[in-house]
């Protein structure tokens, strides 16, 4: 599968380090040259610095013809516009997005983005471990 | 009318001024605390401190009753976001955007805000215009009505130079307006001449644009 992975930070490097390791052809793309430093040190694949935002970014890091986009970026408003030029500009069968904004990442996802929310799920999370407890008294 | 404005750097708090004068209900909502301390100190309760692409600060500066929203932030991901949100999610008519980086234009485009301003694009725009014109120079985009005008000078090696308007096979989608020759423009009619020199205006549709450039320039060398 040929994955293109935009916003190489936490998010994006250990979602590509894991893809490559599965031997998926991935290439990544962060405007920060410094974030190739979070790949791991034989990382296979490639690292392209640019602005996603650029289409001639987007078309190096091989959009045209990639099965899936993750985009994870620090950025929600980015995120969100890099994945609808993926999706309807480049008909990117599979694009992931992540974000931060629980109102954001609802919208969006009506709109047809397929959107991820940590805050949402550690929201979730928390207010199911502090549920699950019985408390002092219990 | 109810105006928002997102972003209140120079052309946001003009803006929010010279519509305050003209009898407008404005709000105009910056992000950046010292910015805001600023807009309040001259505007007062007009100016609201919040991201204008968080939702809840959009629905508490009354998005869903504004007639328009103004999104003149520095950032183009952050006027994209505020004119897509406000048009689908609360139903606003009219947007207008500033779009900072030209690139970013396709973007604004693709997400169908088709009321646009770019400080880069319009210099350019004056620019070409003064310049020779060897090409077919936009002197205006009617994105809505889906029609463009153009300009172009017509060279000696124009295979339009000494022909008369009705015998040029214009392209469909396309009609001459105007001639401009020494200063002098006239409205250009079946009986008008081009010359070498002369300098004509058309309006298309777009996509007529490459049949229009060989009926009425020369062929690419």
């Amino acid at each position: 599968m040929k994955l293109l992975i935009v916003g190489c930070g936490r998010v994006g490097s250990a979602i590509a380090s894991r893809m490559a390791a599965d031997g998926h052809d991935v290439s990544v793309i962060d405007d920060d040259p410094e974030a190739l430093a979070r790949l791991p040190e034989d990382w296979p694949g490639r690292f392209i610095q640019g602005h996603a935002l650029d289409l001639d970014v987007l078309i190096d890091g091989g959009i045209e013809d990639a099965d899936a986009c993750v985009v994870a970026t620090d950025g929600d408003n980015t995120n969100i516009v890099i994945a609808q030029v993926a999706q309807k500009r480049f008909h990117c069968p599979c694009v992931v997005t992540r974000i931060l904004d629980p109102a954001r990442a609802a919208f969006y996802s009506s709109l047809g983005l397929q959107t991820v929310c940590a805050t949402s799920a550690a929201i979730e999370t928390t207010t199911q471990a502090i549920c699950a407890t019985p408390g002092r008294t219990g | 009318m109810y105006i928002l404005i997102a972003g209140g750097g120079k052309v946001g708090s003009n803006l929010a001024s010279t519509l305050l004068k003209m009898g407008h209900e404005v709000t105009l909502l910056d992000n950046d605390r010292s910015r805001y301390a600023a807009l309040e100190a001259r505007f007062e309760h007009v100016a609201r401190y919040g991201d204008a692409t968080e939702l809840f600060v959009l629905e508490r500066a009354g998005v869903e009753r504004a007639d328009l929203v103004v999104a003149v932030t520095g950032d183009d991901e952050d006027n994209i976001i505020v004119c897509q949100v406000s048009k689908e999610k609360y139903g606003v008519e009219k947007c207008i955007a500033r779009v900072n980086d030209p690139r970013n234009q396709p973007h604004f485009d693709m997400v169908g805000i088709n009321l646009t301003v770019s400080a880069t694009a319009t210099i350019l725009a004056l620019i070409e215009h003064e310049l020779p014109a060897h090409e077919l120079v936009t002197l205006l985009d009617l994105r809505r009505e889906n029609l463009e005008i153009v300009e172009f000078a017509i060279d000696s090696g124009s295979p339009a130079a000494g022909r008369m308007v009705r015998d040029l096979n214009l392209p469909g989608g396309s009609r001459l307006i105007s001639v401009s020759r020494e200063g002098r423009a006239e409205i250009a009619i079946g009986e008008t001449e081009l010359r070498p020199g002369d300098l004509v205006m058309a309006i298309l549709e777009p996509g007529a644009e490459e049949d229009l450039k060989r009926v009425l320039m020369p062929a690419a060398v």
